[in-house]
């Protein structure tokens, strides 16, 4: 293994132009993401956590206003690439994407064994037969039968479409997968089922996993380090198992009260107000409107200070 | 599916009939659920029969007055019909739903009217079930109008009352709002704004906080056990969530496949539930711990079956880890109660006859 991290993402800006001005969706990020890793990125609607995701694959939609900042992924500088160099080299062949809301992603005109086999032709130039041949060995390794493959996306209940989905997203063999709500629409039992495929899929393909969700909960059955993100910056990371023990920022401190909790007495807490419109932002720590615990510090901007392997973006942790 | 609702309560003309018609009721159970079906009928080419989809089937309980039940399963288990029978919105096959001591299955126009004024709705999705075209004001007058308060300053005060009892406040700055200018938070306390606003004596619940953020989430599930406990509403609470349940509701009922297999306090189904299903259930419900990323957790595969035709026997058996051979799928389990009084389970595990060897 290389001494680089897999993904090494550094002061990731990306706004977009809307009528009421710019939106600053995703606003100095960075993020380093380890081989054969996973890192859970947390944070409520509206926070830029899916901005992110596009803002990595380079999936943008028009009304971009800026767009900056340096990825590199796999040794490989993609602020550099263009935007032919970035479809050959870098999307469905170093990182593939689970899209949200995968129950309707797939077409619904096309043979599912069809839709997988795409990325094969497109990227890695086979033919169909051949191509066919690799759909049928991914379908068997996460559990979709192999009489499935000539079936379309409606004859298929919501756990097969999320593994078909998930199959397509592994059929390159990508170093990373960015799951954004891969579960979120499916059932209780159905969602225990695919995060098992996601772990055994984890160590069976040397893959990693940026996995984008609200639900704290689930997040933790596939991360190995939590980002929290809230108004486009990212305010906490840190390795998983210290972080659902004891949050640093208030902001995950508060968003871990609200999670109910199959068993335990403790009393759930809700936060007050809402997030800020990502218009013209305010000086000053972003969450400092709703934080119990400001003082006169807050109104200005928080660096990140580092805690052991720990980051947090808050002035409680500044060193006296 | 909110649209539809809307759709019936409004074309409804309606009138409350006289306090004399109807006697103050006792102590007794407020809902009382007795061998209801709720079935739909396939039909071949248009016309032929073709058999039915047993949505939901056999199912009895009582609700008490006041009383919180949570009804537990997953997409498919039927819980939706369940509530659509239980809000007259469809037609039971077999069995009744009695009200306040009263057969709704019997009632005409202007009584079914006066059930749906007493019985409140919450819908899943907030924004899907408030018209976009209607202000805050007139989407909680609209159960007024329908219900014949023909004044407008008692229709006024009442929408600022019930505005203030969801904690949308101060009213004046919401009045005038389209739904789509309010965050799910608010939309959420509208559509419970709307749905107290006839003073119902139950409340119909589904999956309320299934679509809002997980801080938000916190405060309506506060904010429903407010009202319940200071209105003493009967609530039904559906959803698919167990987590969040106990926050709410003193009985679970678990169902599978169109059945109950298991009616309980929360308590005992969080600390000792005895159906296969439940267990599992309760497994596949994650907390926020970092050992879950090491294990790989033992979910019965596959998914619910089809109501068209269900598994013989018990319905949860092709997944069962402990199925018995020769039994579960053969005969149906009825009601055992192998632990506490109270606690029952449809599974032949607790039948003290059967040899589980």
């Amino acid at each position: 293994m290389s001494e680089k991290p897999l993904l090494n993402v550094e002061d990731l800006n990306l706004y977009f132009r809307s009528s009421k001005g710019i939106v600053q969706a995703v606003d100095g990020v960075d993020l380093q993401l380890d081989y054969n890793d996973a890192t859970v990125i947390l944070g409520e609607s509206g926070c830029g956590k899916t901005s992110f995701a596009k803002a990595v694959l380079r999936l943008l939609p028009r009304n971009v206003e800026s767009y900056c900042g340096s990825v590199e992924l796999d040794g490989l500088n993609l602020m550099e690439l263009n935007d032919e160099d970035f479809r050959l080299q870098a999307r469905w062949v170093r990182m593939s994407l689970v899209p949200q809301a995968a129950m309707n992603a797939l077409n619904p005109v096309m043979k599912v064994g069809d839709q997988v086999a795409e990325p094969l032709m497109l990227h890695q130039g086979m033919t169909k037969n051949q191509a066919m041949e690799q759909v049928e060995d991914m379908f068997k390794r996460v559990g979709v039968p192999v009489d499935f493959l000539d079936r379309y996306a409606f004859e298929l209940s919501g756990g097969m479409r999320q593994r078909v989905i998930i199959a397509m997203a592994l059929i390159t063999t990508p170093k990373l997968v960015i799951l954004d709500e891969p579960t979120s629409a499916l059932d209780v039992l159905t969602q225990a089922n695919i995060f098992n495929l996601l772990k055994r899929v984890k160590s069976e393909f040397d893959v990693s996993f940026i996995l984008i969700t609200h639900d704290i909960a689930t997040s933790s059955e596939l991360a190995k380090n939590v980002a929290v993100m809230y108004a486009g910056q990212i305010v906490e990371v840190g390795d998983a198992k210290r972080f659902f023990d004891e949050p640093l920022h208030p902001y995950s401190d508060k968003l871990m009260a609200s999670v109910p909790r199959l068993r335990g007495n403790q009393e759930l807490e809700f936060i007050t107000g809402k997030p800020p419109s990502l218009i013209n932002i305010d000086m000053g720590c972003r969450f400092a409107p709703r934080c119990p615990k400001r003082f006169d510090k807050c109104d200005q901007e928080p660096p990140v200070f580092e805690i052991g392997s720990r980051k947090v973006k808050c002035w409680l942790y500044e060193e006296k | 599916m909110a649209d539809d609702v809307i759709e019936a309560l409004e074309k409804k003309e309606n009138q409350e009939p006289s306090e004399s018609e109807w006697k103050e009721t006792g102590n007794g159970p407020i809902l009382s659920i007795g061998n209801l079906r709720v079935w739909f009928e396939l039909k071949k080419w248009g016309f032929a029969h073709a058999g039915y989809v047993r949505a939901v089937d056999d199912v009895s309980f009582d609700l008490e007055a006041g009383g919180a039940l949570a009804i537990v399963g997953e997409s498919g288990s039927g819980k939706t019909s369940l509530m659509k029978t239980i809000l007259g919105l469809y037609e039971p096959h077999e069995g009744k739903i009695v009200f306040e001591d009263r057969d709704i299955s019997r009632f005409n126009k202007k009584e079914l009217d006066w059930y749906r004024s007493k019985v409140g709705f919450i819908q899943q999705d907030p924004y899907g079930a408030l018209p976009p075209f209607m202000t805050v004001k007139t989407i909680l007058e609209e159960p007024m109008k329908i219900n014949d308060v023909k004044d407008p300053k008692e229709r006024e005060e009442r929408v600022l009352k019930v505005m203030e009892e969801v904690r949308l406040s101060p009213p004046q700055e919401y009045l005038e709002k389209f739904p789509h200018m309010l965050s799910g938070g608010q939309q959420q306390r509208v559509v419970i704004g709307r749905a107290m606003i006839m003073e119902p004596d139950l409340i119909v619940a589904d999956e309320p906080v299934s679509m809002l953020d997980a801080s938000v989430r916190v405060e309506i599930l506060k904010l429903l056990e407010s009202l319940q406990k200071s209105h003493n509403l009967a609530v039904i609470y559906i959803t698919h969530d167990l987590s969040t349940v106990r926050y709410f509701s003193d009985r679970i009922f678990v169902m599978y496949a169109g059945e109950l297999v298991e009616k309980a306090e929360v308590e005992q189904i969080l600390h000792n539930a005895l159906h296969p299903y439940t267990k599992a259930l309760l497994k596949g419900t994650s907390e926020p711990d970092a050992r879950n990323a090491d294990i790989i957790k033992e979910i019965p595969p596959g998914e619910p079956p089809s109501l068209v035709n269900p598994p013989s026997g018990c319905r949860f058996h092709p997944r069962c880890p402990k199925k018995i051979d020769g039994l579960c799928e053969i005969k149906v389990p009825p009601e055992f109660e192998p632990a506490e009084s109270g606690h029952l389970t449809a599974c032949w595990l607790y039948d003290n006859d059967v040899d589980k060897t």
